[in-house]
């Protein structure tokens, strides 16, 4: 299909031969000429391009190159040729293409090093921005005017109002499917009954909460990261501070903020419509009646067991916050990097959250609050 | 104001439209842009010829860097029909398109580069997707020479764009967009951030290529010197339309009042008085560099 550009050999003289080109010089014709000119090891005295119907400045660089390579002469060029290569000539350069790689036994240590080192410097820089957010809301109780309250109400309604649907949804089927094991496995005790302080409790002392957790973090934290990480491409936030805004009053505390005040009431409503989830599954396979599975849940579920999901709920939100922002920060150079932040802000936030989740429970069945 | 009327710079009159009998490289017609209920262009027509560098001038905000993104096809119109090359992009097939893409090439206002790849890089993108045959070390040479031929340092050619300067992102941008040699070169202020040196090392660089591969120039600029040194018509956009098109001496024969201000401001006396004097220099045989 492609009509290749090709030589030949013309005439052996003593002080080596004339190489011959022809066809079209241009860059969709030389992929295979390339290869073969470079694997010409007998001397080449002249290079001839009389033949050359068309040529481009790889054309040229190639005859140039050649000419090079070999000591050669160039014969035979046309106005445009002469010009083309001249051009080719001055632009000639040795540099890398990419920044050189070291070999493998020396890159895969460095990466470790700088890795275990990097968890150091993360973890100073981690206590380092959350002392900066200390400071700035310090600055701002003493001086409220300074506070961004459209801001934290902006981030209030995407990280609360509009993830409701999608939490309540998930918190009613995981009541279905908690209320459904639970019954399988307790009726063979004949223990059915308990399924109600089973959905009851887990759901508001625990799976309420962590799930909301989750779903925050996913939802949330990670498009904390990604934004304030693009602006920080933009520069966004270098225009922010040159105008005396500071981005962790603009950006970082109204969506701390927004998450530590939603996650309770987002863990409180996801625990409410896990029982009304398992109440529904009740009402229609186990013949417990709605209303029934619902008043049971007053007596049978300790008042301290709503107080253990609300004491969790703003630290989870806190973490989910912290991690997003700072992640975020972090952004310097390219596309990719907000990526890798953002993924990184989710995977911190949800093993921090489950981590925390574990010293809670021990903590609370300690204090007695079991 | 009156004094400037007179064209003081007689360039060989060009052809008028109606005896201009070449081909064109780029015909749009009828070619209508609304975002919502503004309309940036209504009904506009526009012809550049092949082997011309036609320059675009316009106020800010008048749809120039739109107008481009209509004829590479990136936003849709909503009426007209445009022709690049002897193709159509408003009807174009697919594969129709894809041979087209690789004849052009385009440099972004914001430069626009991949910002994970270093400049070497982002020149043998192009060269990867459009001739995969040609081997790695033809293909590292190409991008080496192009990094040089737009004007950028050696060094350059392995920082990432986040290492750059704000003018040398520019040229590592037009390095790109000359990656494949292409018949036609979008330029969208391509001289906005360069240093004075730079930008006329640029125009003459650009003269060169076009006059030796024999290119096209779509040139948006808001450069005056550069629509006075290289371009060989210029064309007005103003109230969603190209009001004029000519050579420089053309418009100013006409008296539309925004044209006449542009060329004929403080800035437009500037550049025209500099560019007389290059020209008395390049009469005398001074031993200049
Ligand atoms: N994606 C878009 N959505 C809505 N409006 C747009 C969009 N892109 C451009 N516009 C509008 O179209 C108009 C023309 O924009 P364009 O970028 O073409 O200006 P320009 O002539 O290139 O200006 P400049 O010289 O400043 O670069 C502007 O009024 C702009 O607000
Ligand atoms: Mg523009």
């Amino acid at each position: 299909m492609t009509e290749w550009a090709s030589y030949t050999f013309e005439e052996d003289n003593a002080d080596g031969a004339e190489l011959a080109l022809a066809g079209r010089l241009i860059i969709s014709s030389v992929g295979s000429l390339d290869g073969e000119l470079r694997n010409i090891d007998r001397p080449i005295a002249r290079v001839d391009i009389a033949q050359v119907e068309e040529i481009d400045t790889v054309g040229a660089w190639l005859v140039w190159r050649l000419a090079r390579d070999h000591d050669a002469e160039i014969t035979g060029a046309n106005d445009k040729a002469q010009r083309l290569i001249e051009t080719v000539r001055s632009s000639a350069s040795t540099a890398e293409i990419a920044p050189p790689r070291m070999p493998v036994f020396e890159r895969v240590p460095e990466i470790v090093g700088l890795t275990v080192t990097g968890w150091g410097k993360g973890a100073i820089q981690l206590v380092g921005f959350f002392g900066s957010i200390l400071v700035a809301f310090w600055g701002m109780v003493r001086q409220p005017s300074r506070f961004q309250t459209k801001a934290l109400v902006r981030q209030i309604e995407l990280v609360g109002v509009n993830s409701l649907g999608i939490i309540g949804l998930m918190s009613f089927l995981i009541g279905i499917v908690i209320a459904q094991q639970g019954a399988v496995q307790l009726r063979q005790f004949g223990a059915e009954i308990y399924t109600i302080n089973l959905t009851g409790r887990i759901t508001l002392r625990e799976l309420g909460v962590l799930m909301t957790a989750i779903m925050v973090a996913g939802r949330s934290g990670s498009a904390f990261a990604a934004q304030i990480g693009t602006m920080k491409l933009t520069e966004e936030v270098d225009a922010m501070r040159t105008i005396g805004v500071s981005p962790i009053e603009a950006l970082v505390i109204p969506r701390i903020l927004a998450a530590v005040l939603m996650m309770p009431l987002l863990g409180f409503f996801s625990a409410v419509i896990g029982i009304i989830g398992g109440a529904f599954l009740a009402d229609v396979a186990l013949d417990i009646p709605f209303f029934t599975f619902l008043a049971r849940i007053q007596e049978v579920v300790p008042l301290h067991d709503v107080w253990v999901g609300l004491v969790k709920a703003p630290v989870f939100g806190l973490i989910v916050g912290l991690a997003g922002c700072y992640q975020g920060m972090q952004v310097k150079s390219n596309a990719e990097e907000v990526g890798l932040r953002t993924t990184m802000a989710v995977v911190q936030a949800i093993f921090m959250v489950i981590v925390l989740d574990a010293f809670f429970a021990v903590f609370f069945t300690e204090v007695g609050w079991d | 104001m009156a004094e400037n009327q007179q064209p003081d710079i007689v360039e060989e009159a060009a052809p008028n439209e109606e005896h201009y009998n070449g081909d064109y490289a780029i015909v749009v017609e009828g070619l209508t842009n609304r975002f919502g209920d503004q309309a940036v262009h209504e009904n506009l027509s526009l012809k550049v010829r092949r082997g011309e560098i036609l320059g675009i001038v316009g106020g800010s905000g008048t749809g120039k860097s739109v107008l481009m993104r209509s004829i590479i096809g990136l936003q849709i119109p909503s009426e007209g029909h445009i022709e690049v090359l002897g193709h159509s992009i408003t009807e174009a097939e697919p594969d129709e398109q894809i041979g087209v893409r690789s004849r052009w090439g385009v440099l972004f206002q914001g430069g626009a580069l991949f910002s994970t790849l270093t400049v070497g890089e982002n020149v043998e993108v192009p060269l990867r997707q459009f001739y995969p045959e040609i081997g790695d070390e033809l293909r590292h040479e190409i991008a080496r020479y192009k990094v040089r031929l737009s004007g950028l340092p050696e060094e350059a050619t392995s920082k990432y764009p986040s290492e750059l300067s704000g003018g040398m992102k520019k040229r590592a941008g037009l390095a790109r967009a000359l990656a494949l040699d292409p018949e036609l070169l979008f330029l969208d202020e391509p001289t906005a951030g360069l240093d004075p040196i730079a930008a006329s090392a640029f125009d003459r660089r650009t003269r060169e290529l076009t006059d030796t591969l024999g290119l096209t120039v779509f040139l948006i600029t808001h450069d005056l010197d550069t629509l006075y040194e290289i371009c060989d018509r210029v064309a007005v956009l103003a109230d969603g339309q190209v009001i004029a098109v000519g050579t420089i001496p053309e418009l100013l024969a006409t008296d539309h009042p925004w044209i006449q201000e542009y060329f004929n401001g403080p800035r437009g006396r500037a550049a025209k008085a500099s560019r007389k004097r290059a020209k008395a220099m390049d009469k005398q045989p001074s031993g200049k560099a």
